[in-house]
C-alpha cells in the first residue's frame, strides 16, 4: 500500500490559494519585462511606451470619466448584441435539433450565409444601418449567432440515444424528456458554442467601432491614433485583452455550475 | 487500480449484507399489499428486420411470478423477443398479452447499460421510474426506500460518475423497482459486470423478486446464471422456442452445485450442437 500512497500522493497535493496566482505569472512578467525595456531605452517610447506611461494615460482618462464612458458603452453592445444573437442562434439550434421539417428548411441556407465573414458585411451594413448603434448590433449578433447555433445544433444531436429511450420507457412526456435528458445532455456542446462567440463577439465589435463609430474602445484607440496618442492605443488594446479574459472566466463560472456533474468538472 | 481493489475484496463493493438486508425488512412491512406478479401470453410472435426473420413464430405461457431464462447464441432473437414483450418494439404478427389491465409502471426493463442520467444525482435517478407519480410528494420518499432496498441508500446524493459499474447498476435496479412493477424484463443487466460483482447482483436479483412476486425475464447469454435464478430456461434457436428446461432446484441455490452443473451443461450440450453439425 505504501508504494500506491507515495504514488497518488502528488495529484492530490495542492495549494489553492496560489494556483489562482500562478496563472497571473506570466502577463506580469511580460510587463515587468516590457517597462525594463522602455526604461533602459532598449524599446523606443513612440514605437511602444512604457507600462508606467499607458497607466498613466489611464488614470488620466478614469478621471475625466472617458475611460468608463466608453467601455460601458462597448459592453453595452456586446452584451445586447450577444443576446440577440444568442438567442437567435440557440432558437435554431434547437428547432432544427428537435424537429427534421425544421432542418431540412433552415439549414442548408444557414450554412451557405455562415460561410461568408461576417465582417466582410461592414460595407453593406454602413450602407443599411449608417453608424448608427443597430450596426454594431447587428454585426455582433451575426458574429455571435453561428458558433452558438452550430453546437446547439450538435450538442441536441449527440445526446445519448439510449437514454432518450429510457426516458420514452419510464414514460417522459416531451417537455419532460427535453428538461431532463436532452437540454442537459447538450449543454456541455452550448458552453463551447459561448465560449467561441464570446471571442468572436470582442473581434467583432473592435473591428466595427474601429470602422465605424463615435464612442466606444474602439473608437477611443482610432481618436487617439489620429492624435498620435500611442499610450491611449496600447491602453485600449490591453482593455480588450482584459475584458475578452473577463468574458471567458465568466463563461467558466457559468459552466462550473451547471455542469457539476460532469466528471471533469469534479474536485479531485 | 480502484477496480482492482474492487475485484478483489467485493464487500466494500457492496456493503456489508448485514448493512441493507434491515432496509429490506422495513420496506417489506411497510408494503400495504403484496402487489403480484402478471402472467404472460404470447401467441404467434412473428418479427422480422428486412429481409432477416429474427422470430419465427414464439407461443408461450408464463404464469404470474415465475423467473423466466431466455437463452441462446448471439442473433438468435432473445433480445427481440425482450424487446416486444417490453413494448419497446412492434411485432409483425402475434400477440403478447398479460393477464389484466396494464399500465406503463406496470412492467419496467433494465438493460445492459445502467442508462443512468450522468446530470441527475443518485436519487433524482431512481425517481425517474416512478413514470407519472415523478411529482407526487412521496416521490422521494418511495425513492429512498427502492435505494435502500438495493443496499445504496448513502448513496442518494451522488453523481452516477463516481459509482462503480455494479453500483451504476443496482441504481438502475432500484429505478426500475421503485414504481413496484408486476413484470420485469433483464436485457443482460449483468453482462458488463466483473465475475464477482455479477454473482452480488444475481443474489439481489433473487433477493427482490422473492420479496415482490413479480414475473421476471432475464436475457442472458451465461446459461450458469440462467440456472442458478430461473425457475424456467428457455433456448431460444432460430428464432423459435427449441427447449423448455424447467429448473427444479431448491431456493435460495448454492452456486455451483452438481444438480445445477448438470442442468447448465445440458443446455450447453443444446447450444453447441448445432455446431457440430454446421
Amino acid at each position: 500500500m505504501s508504494v500506491i500512497d507515495s504514488v497518488s500522493l502528488p495529484r492530490n497535493f495542492r495549494l489553492p490559494r496560489v494556483d489562482g496566482l500562478v496563472q497571473w505569472i506570466v502577463p506580469l512578467a511580460i510587463v515587468a519585462l516590457w517597462q525594463i525595456a522602455c526604461v533602459t531605452g532598449l524599446v523606443p517610447t513612440r514605437v511602444l511606451p512604457a507600462p508606467s506611461d499607458v497607466a498613466l494615460a489611464g488614470w488620466k482618462l478614469l478621471l475625466s470619466g472617458e475611460l468608463i464612458r466608453n467601455i460601458w458603452v462597448s459592453f453595452w453592445r456586446a452584451s445586447i448584441g450577444f443576446l440577440i444573437g444568442g438567442s437567435i442562434g440557440f432558437a435554431f439550434g434547437l428547432g432544427n435539433g428537435l424537429s427534421q421539417l425544421s432542418a431540412k428548411l433552415t439549414d442548408t441556407t444557414l450554412q451557405m450565409v455562415r460561410n461568408v465573414p461576417h465582417l466582410a458585411l461592414i460595407p453593406l451594413v454602413i450602407l443599411w444601418f449608417g453608424i448608427d448603434e443597430s450596426a454594431k448590433l447587428f454585426l455582433v449578433a451575426l458574429g455571435v449567432f453561428f458558433p452558438i447555433y452550430l453546437n446547439t445544433l450538435h450538442g441536441i444531436r449527440t445526446v445519448d440515444p439510449q437514454l432518450i429511450e429510457m426516458g420514452r420507457i419510464y414514460g417522459m412526456t416531451d417537455s419532460e424528456l427535453f428538461r431532463r435528458v436532452i437540454f442537459p445532455g447538450a449543454l456541455p456542446s452550448i458552453f463551447v458554442g459561448i465560449r467561441f462567440a464570446l471571442g468572436i463577439m470582442w473581434l467583432t465589435l473592435i473591428v466595427a467601432e474601429t470602422i465605424a463609430a463615435s464612442s466606444g474602445l474602439g473608437y477611443m484607440a482610432m481618436q487617439a491614433r489620429e492624435f498620435m496618442l500611442i499610450d491611449v492605443v496600447v491602453l485600449s488594446i490591453l482593455i480588450y485583452a482584459l475584458l475578452g479574459k473577463l468574458a471567458d472566466s465568466a463563461s467558466r463560472v457559468l459552466e462550473r455550475a451547471t455542469l457539476s456533474w460532469h466528471p471533469a468538472f469534479q474536485k479531485n | 487500480m480502484q477496480t482492482a481493489l474492487r475485484t478483489i475484496l467485493p464487500e466494500t463493493e457492496f456493503g456489508s449484507r448485514a448493512n441493507f438486508a434491515p432496509h429490506a425488512r422495513v420496506a417489506r412491512e411497510e408494503r400495504p399489499t403484496q402487489i403480484s406478479g402478471l402472467p404472460l401470453g404470447i401467441r404467434g410472435l412473428r418479427k422480422s428486420y428486412g429481409d432477416n426473420e429474427v422470430l419465427r413464430g414464439i407461443d408461450l405461457h408464463i404464469p404470474s411470478g415465475q423467473f423466466v431464462a431466455i437463452v441462446g447464441k448471439s442473433g438468435c432473437g432473445k433480445s427481440t423477443l425482450l424487446r416486444l414483450i417490453a413494448g419497446l418494439e412492434k411485432s409483425d404478427a402475434g400477440s403478447v398479452s398479460f393477464g389484466d389491465e396494464i399500465q406503463a409502471e406496470d412492467i419496467r426493463v433494465m438493460f445492459q447499460e445502467p442508462r443512468l442520467l450522468p446530470w441527475a444525482r443518485v436519487l433524482s435517478n431512481v425517481e425517474v421510474g416512478l413514470g407519472r407519480d415523478r411529482s407526487s410528494t412521496d416521490a422521494h420518499v418511495r425513492a429512498e426506500k427502492a435505494l435502500a432496498e438495493v443496499g445504496l441508500a448513502d448513496k442518494r446524493d451522488q453523481w452516477p460518475s463516481v459509482l462503480s459499474g455494479g453500483q451504476k447498476q443496482r441504481v438502475a435496479l432500484a429505478r426500475a423497482l421503485v414504481s413496484r412493477p408486476r413484470v420485469l424484463a433483464f436485457d443482460e443487466p449483468l453482462g458488463a459486470l466483473d465475475a464477482l460483482t455479477r454473482i452480488s447482483m444475481q443474489r439481489l436479483l433473487e433477493r427482490v423478486w422473492r420479496d415482490q412476486g413479480f414475473t421476471a425475464i432475464l436475457v442472458t447469454h451465461d446459461v450458469a446464471e440462467a440456472v442458478a435464478l430461473a425457475d424456467r430456461v428457455l433456448v431460444i434457436e432460430e428464432g423459435r422456442i427449441a427447449h423448455d428446461v424447467v429448473v427444479n432446484a431448491g431456493r435460495p441455490r448454492e452456486r455451483g452445485s452438481a444438480e445445477l452443473a448438470g442442468l447448465e451443461g445440458s443446455i450447453l450440450n443444446h447450444l453447441l450442437s448445432g455446431d457440430d453439425r454446421t
